[in-house]
Order: structure tokens, then C-alpha cells, then sequence
């Protein structure tokens, strides 16, 4: 502990902070451009000097360590003077077009120009002027408003690990660029708008869209992915305008994804908004009670264990929850799979399906294996995540199954179930490394679970990691599962898996063609060749499971309706209604609750607060967690196979994605990219 | 001085050559395993010398790679440093200082020569494309001014009439003899040194 005097107050602040840091936690504000707390300290804008003693001139405080019995000042003539000082060079060369600037509102220059700007310029000379720069379809330039804190390029390079943005020239010539004005490569980038203190780089989907300060700000979660990542949705009216990061340092700090950020103008288009029926292959519209009448005389000509029914990627655990009730209650039908593909799951215990360690975790550990996983575009945001721990720690990081660019080095070692298999018998040579760890990390992805072997490696996973709990911290998991999609932990909670959590017995009737009635919940991802199935296809946007539905009931997407989801370390978090559901779509819960009604002539649920409390009531008795015991018998048997990591389309992953134009230019972009190779 | 322009028309590849490949071996040795990024000026300056004075951006990717660096860091330091030219300033690259005592010297009589002889404005190419000159600030030969910078070499103690005549000469490919025009040695007094008369080291 250090004890230092700030505005004649004593502190008492922990080592290694700076002076900057030491003022906050004093409770004085310190102006600053090109300090960030999760960036590397630059020191180049000057405005946050501050006066020490025995110190000639104003100090730097963002790069100024602290220590033992300085005594700084903050509020004296002097400082003022320097920051005002400061703010008159910056502002020099600055264009004054702040009414036709997209930051304007939330700007950190024209804040802070409110504290210390100069009304008058004594700047007599032509202003610099900086030809705008291509920075990909999501960043929009205006280099002339940079005021060069190199957040930007701070970012490119340590967060995102693409370091593609630089500062060429210099001097009053200095510019911030792409290399040779390429796009940046990175699923991370667009949050160098949110850094930008000025109005440089901005939103390209969102120009002259809005101001600020006329939308509406709601705290949601993000469903993009299985990180849950918390953002803030600013709506104009009943459209989604933008969505930005909400700090929440155990999942997202400050950073989303582009996929989180720009798929919402998929909010705007391919929408379901009335319900339609088929007929003689043409879609017609229809009201909601002819459909639900067509429905239930289905469901009553049908035998209960030829309907089937699938929740989607995108699904809230509402919807869930009441598809299960439904399913099990109404129709007394076990077909219902929260799983689109014959992905093995054992979900007698919570660990087996779930972020174990926690996305905060990742941090401490020394040990990373990666099995059958490309984190980078399965959780963008936990990668970034692993690339910290990689910079911080020099973590060693190896992979099974050559993963392409994660953004830091990793190595192969091996891609067959054969070399994972010999890793877990102790046979494999990064053993040791493992053996030395304290806290290991074992990744297994979604495409794992698509093996044969899936089962006898996962018990053999257990097995191997419970002979070495000794090793290891106590209170550590190593197990570590990333799930791909927003909806699936949620589902595997609510064991809507089915008859069993081993085999999909559900998408095995779908494509004997064994199921009569389909219900297809937000679900989008199933390939079958239909034959006389009668697809009843429930959801937000015009889609391939819509294409292939008999009737389409519309349904809210997760920014116009409350929706609990749990993200891939099982945290449970609520997204909430920023926006109204378009045309005449309903609830899921309310649409299968008018279904039950027809059918048993008495309500599933009286209201929503009774599902989500049927439902938690649910989750309580019923879900298991135990991190310390794995059971030890291997069951399962071994295929020799090679461990193919499923390509995931990242800007075209789910409906929202596909219907959103930013994500095809992006995807296109990047396919056009693929083609020409890294060289340009 | 503003920005520097990256010429358009790039060659396919670069490659150090065999002599080349060697110095830079050698340089890198200066520098610690995991430091060695920092040979990247010296590299720039390998290339810059082998490729006709200018630095092509396939020389950047390839020392990027050989240093194990992001082209952007590679670019960065190139388009910082004035010496480094991104594009082609022929075979012959002059330099003419017009700082304070070169310019009360004549300094911008050298020019005219150069307007003359090579281009009408600095930073172009000669018809033939041999040779381009530039003004530069000083390049610390006061006592010899006005001076220029051809290639490596130093031309010192000039008026338009001398510098001509290099000109041609090095048109046409001769060779030029670099150092005062004037007589001097170095920077001693014109009409031969009166002090230090012992000293070993003086020549005649």
C-alpha cells in the first residue's frame, strides 16, 4: 500500500497504480483523451496533467506511477492552465462541424472543451485537412477530426490482435490508417468507434441516423452468440437504431462482437408480421384463428408420437419452458429437442455443458487445450478473452485441429480423436506442461460433441482430469464447454433434450420421415426432405424454416420481448423489451398457450409471472452442479476419426444475421478476402 | 514537408540480394533473440540501396516478414523517416540543402542549376528518368555551403556554373569526384591552414 496526498486529501491506494488511477479513487475526475483503462498507457494527448510536488512542470498523470508520498494537485491555476493549453492545440486543428458530426452528444472533446476550451482561436494558419480513409463497411472515417490518441491502433493491436491499423507519417502529417487502406479482418473492430474520443471513426450502418440524446436506452443481452454478452439497445421510436456494449467485466468488459453490434438492422427486414398458411404451395395470409383452428384439428387427427417439435437458436427459456409444458402436458409427446443437429450431451450433471471455469477464469490459468473448437468466431468475445491471458501470461495454448488465426499463436498437436484419446491416457507430449499447471484449461467445443467418440472422450476427459485434481487449485474445473448458440445452455437446463441426452431421437424421426406434425420453435438450422410432415413454424424473420412451414405464426425477436437466456457459463440473465414486436406477431408463450386452450379449453399458464416462476421453481429442483466428483466409469466406445471443427458462416450464423444487409457486406467482404489471400 | 506519397506503380517482388542478405544477417546479430524488430531501419535502408534509392511496399512486406513484424510497423517507420523514399527517385538522387547558410551561400542558384539541368520542380523525375533532386534542410556542411547530396556523396563549395557540369557529367554516367569544388580539404581555410600546423594527422 501506498499512502500519497491528492488536493490535500490522504489516500491509501494498493501498488502499481498511477497517478491517474490514485485521483479516481480519490474521487477526482481527471480529463483525459488517450488514457483507457483496458489499453496500454500512451501518454501522447496531455490533457490529464496534473501538478506534483518538487516537480517543475504539470505531470502526466495517466502515465506517472504512483508513489509514496507524492502530493499532487489537481485543481490549482496552474493545472488549468496546462489542460487549457492543451485543449488549444487539440482544438487547432480540429473542424468546427460539430453539428454535422455523428459523436456530437457524446463527444470527449466537446465535453471537455465545455471545461477548458478557449472561445476564441488565435490559430491564424490553414487547417490541416486528412483524406478520409476505407476502414471496411461497419467504420466510417473523417481523419481530419482525429486528435491522434492511438486508442484505435492500441486496440487493433493488443485487444483484437490484428495489428492492421498503424500511424504513418508525422508530425502535423501524422494519419491513422489501415495498412494500404484495407479493411480491418477483425470480428472485434467496430469497437474502435466506442473508443474514439472524437467523431473520427464512426458508425458506418448508423450515419446521420440519430442523435443521442433522442433514443431510448435499454440494458439487454446480446443472443448473437453464447457469450451473453450485455449491451445497451438505443431505439428511436419502435426501430432498433444501434446497439453498444454494456461494461460487465465477468463476461464482456467493455467489448462486443460486430455480429452483437450491427445485426440488428436484420431487426428491419425478412420480418414475419401476420400469420400466413400454405396452400397448393403459395403462402396466403390469414388470421390467427383460422391458423390455431387448422392447428388443433392437426394435432387432434394426429397421434401424439408422430408430433415433434424443435426450439431454436435464438429461443428464450420462455419459450422453452412453455414448449416443454406444452409438448409434455398438452400434447403428451416426448419429440421435442432443443438440438438441431446429433450432437451427444450428458446433461445428468451441469458441468458437462457448461463454461466451467468462467469466462473471468480464463485469466488465471496456465494451461489452454483447445478440442475441436475455433473460439474465434464460436465466442468472440471469450477469444478475446484467451488473447489477453495469451499477452498477460504468455499462457501456452495447443489445439486439436488446426484452427487458422485465433490472434495468438497456439500449437497443433494432432487432429484425430487418436492423439485426443493419447493426451488423456498421459501419453501425449505436452503431458508435463499439463502435469506443471495449476490451473489447466480443457476447451472443448461444439463440434466435439458432433463426434462418435463424443461420449467415450468425455468420460476419459473426466476420468484424466480427476486423477489430477491433486495437481490443480482447488475450486478449479478444467472441463470447459463453449456452446455455440444463445439458446442452448438454456435448453440443456430445461432438459428439453427429447427422449435422451445421448442421441437426437427427435431429428432421427424428422428424417425417416416419421413425424406427421413439426413444430419448429425459432428453428431455422434443420436440413430434412420434407414429405408430408406438416410444419408449423413459429418465429421472427422469413427464413429456411419458414420456407418450409405449412403455417407461420409470428413471433417477437429478443429486442421486443422479455426473455431469460443463460450464456455458456450458466449464468442466468434476462434480456429486456426495447422495441414492439411488428404487425400482429404474438409471444411464443401466448401462441402456444391459445394452442392448449383449443385443445383442453383451459389456459397452459394465467400469465407470464407464473411461467417465469413455474419455470425458476423448474431450474431449482432440477438443476445439478457438482464440479468436484465426476463420475469414473468410461462408457461410450472409441472411433478412430479426425476431429473436424465445423466451419461456422460467422456473419450469416442465425436469422437476425442472415436478413441484415451490414452482415452481407461484411461476409461478402471477407469471402472476397479468402479468395485474394492475406497478401492483397 | 508533407506526407510522403507511395508511388503507384510497384515491382512484383523484392528479394535482398546475396550481399545484401548477408549485411543483414550480420545486423541482425547486433540485436538480442525476440529485439531483432529493431534492425528494421537498417533493413529499410538495405533496400532502399539496392532498389535504385526508393523503397517499393513488396520490400516492406518482405523485410516485415523476414523481422517477423506487421507490415503496418514496417510502414509506419518508413513513411516517418525523411530519408526513406517510397517512390522512384532515379539513380542519381540529389539533395540540396537551402538552409539558412547554404541559402546566404547562393543555395538557390543550385536550384536553378537543377530546374535547368534535371526537372522543373523538385520530387519529379528527369525525362529519362535517371535522376530527381529535392530541397532538404540542412545536412550539417555548413562551412562548405552551398553544398548538395548526390547519392551518398557530398558536393560542397558550388555555384550554378560547377554544379552544371556535374550535372552533365553525371548524366551522362561519369564519374563525379565528391568533396570540395573549391580546392579545400574538408573544411579548411581556402587559402591553406595557418594554425595547427603539427599536427600529424593534417595532410599537406
Amino acid at each position: 500500500m501506498i499512502k500519497l496526498k491528492i488536493n490535500d486529501k490522504n489516500i491509501e491506494i494498493e501498488d502499481g497504480l498511477t497517478v491517474l488511477q490514485a485521483c479516481e479513487k480519490a474521487g477526482v475526475e481527471i480529463p483525459r483523451f488517450c488514457y483507457h483503462e483496458k489499453l496500454s498507457i500512451a501518454g501522447n494527448c496531455r490533457m490529464c496533467l496534473v501538478e506534483m510536488e518538487k516537480s517543475p512542470k504539470p505531470v502526466a498523470s495517466c502515465a506517472m506511477p504512483a508513489s509514496e508520498g507524492m502530493i499532487i494537485r489537481t485543481n490549482t491555476e496552474k493545472v488549468e492552465k496546462a489542460r487549457k493549453g492543451v485543449m488549444e492545440f487539440l482544438l487547432a486543428n480540429h473542424p468546427l462541424d460539430c453539428p454535422v458530426c455523428d459523436q456530437g452528444g457524446e463527444c470527449d472533446l466537446q465535453d471537455q472543451s465545455m471545461f477548458y476550451g478557449i472561445d476564441k482561436s488565435r490559430f491564424k494558419e490553414n487547417k490541416r485537412h486528412v483524406p478520409e480513409k476505407y476502414m471496411g463497411p461497419l467504420i466510417k472515417t473523417q481523419m481530419t477530426r482525429c486528435i491522434h490518441c492511438t486508442r484505435c491502433i492500441r486496440f487493433a493491436t493488443e485487444v483484437a490482435g490484428v495489428p492492421e491499423l498503424g500511424a504513418i507519417g508525422r508530425g502535423e502529417d501524422m494519419q491513422i490508417t489501415t495498412y494500404l487502406e484495407k479493411s480491418m479482418q477483425s470480428e472485434l473492430s467496430a469497437n474502435v468507434i466506442d473508443l474514439c474520443p472524437v467523431g473520427a471513426l464512426t458508425s458506418k450502418p448508423y450515419v446521420f441516423e440519430a442523435r443521442p440524446w433522442e433514443l431510448k436506452k435499454t440494458e439487454s443481452i446480446d443472443v448473437m452468440d453464447a457469450v451473453g454478452s450485455n449491451i445497451r439497445i438505443d431505439t428511436y421510436g419502435w426501430e432498433v437504431k444501434r446497439i453498444l456494449p454494456k461494461i460487465n467485466d465477468d463476461i464482456n468488459e467493455e467489448w462486443i462482437s460486430d455480429k452483437t453490434r450491427y445485426a440488428c438492422d436484420g431487426l428491419k427486414s425478412q420480418r414475419l408480421d401476420i400469420p400466413f398458411i400454405k396452400k397448393n404451395g403459395v403462402f396466403e395470409k390469414t388470421d390467427w384463428r383460422n391458423a390455431l383452428e387448422i392447428i388443433k384439428e392437426k394435432i387432434i387427427s394426429t397421434d401424439p408420437l408422430k408430433i415433434g417439435g424443435f426450439t431454436g437458436d435464438l429461443t428464450n427459456m420462455e419459450t422453452q419452458y412453455s414448449a416443454k409444458e406444452f409438448f409434455s402436458k398438452v400434447l403428451k409427446s416426448k419429440n421435442l429437442d432443443s438440438r438441431h443437429d446429433y450432437t451427444y450431451l450428458d446433461i445428468s450433471n451441469r458441468s458437462n455443458y457448461i463454461f466451467n471455469s468462467e469466462i473471468n477464469g480464463i485469466e488465471n490459468s496456465d494451461f489452454i487445450l483447445l478440442i475441436g473448437t475455433n473460439p474465434r468466431y464460436e465466442a468472440t468475445i471469450l477469444n478475446a478473452r484467451i488473447r489477453k491471458t495469451f499477452l498477460n501470461n504468455k499462457t501456452n495454448i495447443y489445439s486439436i485441429g488446426d484452427q487458422g488465426d485465433l490472434t495468438y499463436p497456439y500449437q497443433v498437436i494432432g487432429n484425430t480423436t487418436e492423439d485426443v484419446s493419447k493426451f488423456f491416457e498421459k501419453q501425449s507430449a505436452i503431458y508435463n506442461e499439463f502435469k506443471k499447471a495449476k490451473k489447466p484449461l480443457i476447451i472443448l467445443g461444439y463440434s466435439f460433441f458432433l463426434l462418435q467418440s463424443a461420449n467415450y472422450l468425455l468420460n476419459k476427459c473426466k476420468e484424466f482430469l480427476n486423477d489430477h485434481i491433486g495437481n490443480m487449485d482447488e475450486d478449479w474445473t478444467s472441463l470447459n464447454i463453449i456452446s455455440k448458440d444463445a439458446a442452448n445452455v438454456g435448453g440443456y437446463d430445461l432438459k428439453i433434450v427429447g427422449e435422451s441426452d445421448e442421441f437426437n431421437h427427435t431429428l432421427d424421426l424428422l428424417h425417416k420421415n416419421k413425424l406427421e406434425i413439426v413444430f419448429l420453435f425459432g428453428q431455422d438450422n434443420i436440413k430434412f426432405k420434407k414429405n408430408k410432415e406438416f410444419v408449423v413454424y413459429i418465429g421472427s424473420h422469413g427464413d429456411k424454416g419458414a420456407e418450409s412451414a405449412d403455417i407461420i405464426l409470428p413471433s417477437p425477436a429478443y429486442t421486443e420481448q422479455d426473455g431469460f437466456y443463460t450464456n455458456l457459463e450458466g449464468k442466468l440473465q434476462k434480456a429486456f423489451k426495447a422495441s414492439y414486436p411488428t404487425g400482429n406477431s404474438k409471444e411464443e408463450w401466448i401462441i402456444i398457450n391459445e394452442i392448449s386452450k383449443l385443445l383442453e379449453s383451459k389456459n397452459l399458464f394465467n400469465n407470464k409471472d407464473q411461467l417465469i416462476d413455474n419455470m425458476l421453481n423448474y431450474l431449482n429442483l432440477n438443476l445439478k452442479e457438482n464440479k468436484d466428483i465426476f463420475e469414473k466409469s468410461v462408457k461410450g466406445k472409441f472411433f478412430d476419426e479426425e476431429v473436424i471443427t465445423v466451419p461456422i458462416d460467422y456473419y450469416y450464423s442465425n436469422v437476425i444475421a442472415r436478413a441484415s444487409k451490414t452482415m452481407s457486406e461484411c461476409r461478402n467482404l471477407k469471402i472476397d478476402f479468402q479468395k485474394t489471400g492475406t497478401e492483397g | 514537408m508533407s506526407i510522403k506519397k507511395v508511388s503507384k506503380e510497384q515491382p512484383d517482388n523484392f528479394e535482398f540480394n546475396e550481399e545484401n542478405l548477408k549485411i543483414a544477417n550480420d545486423i541482425i546479430k547486433n540485436y538480442p533473440v525476440d529485439k531483432q524488430q529493431s534492425a528494421v531501419m537498417s533493413f529499410l535502408y538495405l533496400a532502399q540501396r539496392q532498389n535504385n534509392n526508393w523503397i517499393p511496399l513488396v520490400a516492406m512486406k518482405y523485410i516485415a516478414k523476414l523481422l517477423n513484424m506487421p507490415y503496418i510497423k514496417v510502414y509506419e517507420v518508413a513513411t516517418f523517416y525523411s530519408m526513406y523514399n517510397l517512390s522512384p527517385v532515379g539513380k542519381y538522387f540529389v539533395q540540396v540543402c537551402t538552409t539558412t547558410p547554404c541559402m546566404i551561400r547562393g543555395a538557390y542558384k543550385l536550384v536553378e542549376a537543377c530546374k535547368e539541368k534535371i526537372s522543373k520542380s523538385q520530387n519529379t523525375l528527369s525525362k529519362d528518368g535517371k535522376c530527381s533532386w529535392v530541397e532538404v534542410e540542412c545536412l550539417g556542411a555548413c562551412v562548405n555551403a552551398p553544398m548538395m547530396q548526390i547519392n551518398e556523396d557530398y558536393f560542397e563549395d558550388l555555384d550554378k556554373e560547377k554544379t552544371s557540369k556535374i550535372f552533365d557529367k553525371m548524366l551522362n554516367d561519369e564519374d563525379i569526384e565528391p568533396g570540395s569544388y573549391r580546392g579545400r580539404v574538408n573544411s579548411e581555410p581556402e587559402n591553406n591552414r595557418k594554425t595547427l600546423m603539427d599536427l600529424k594527422n593534417a595532410s599537406r
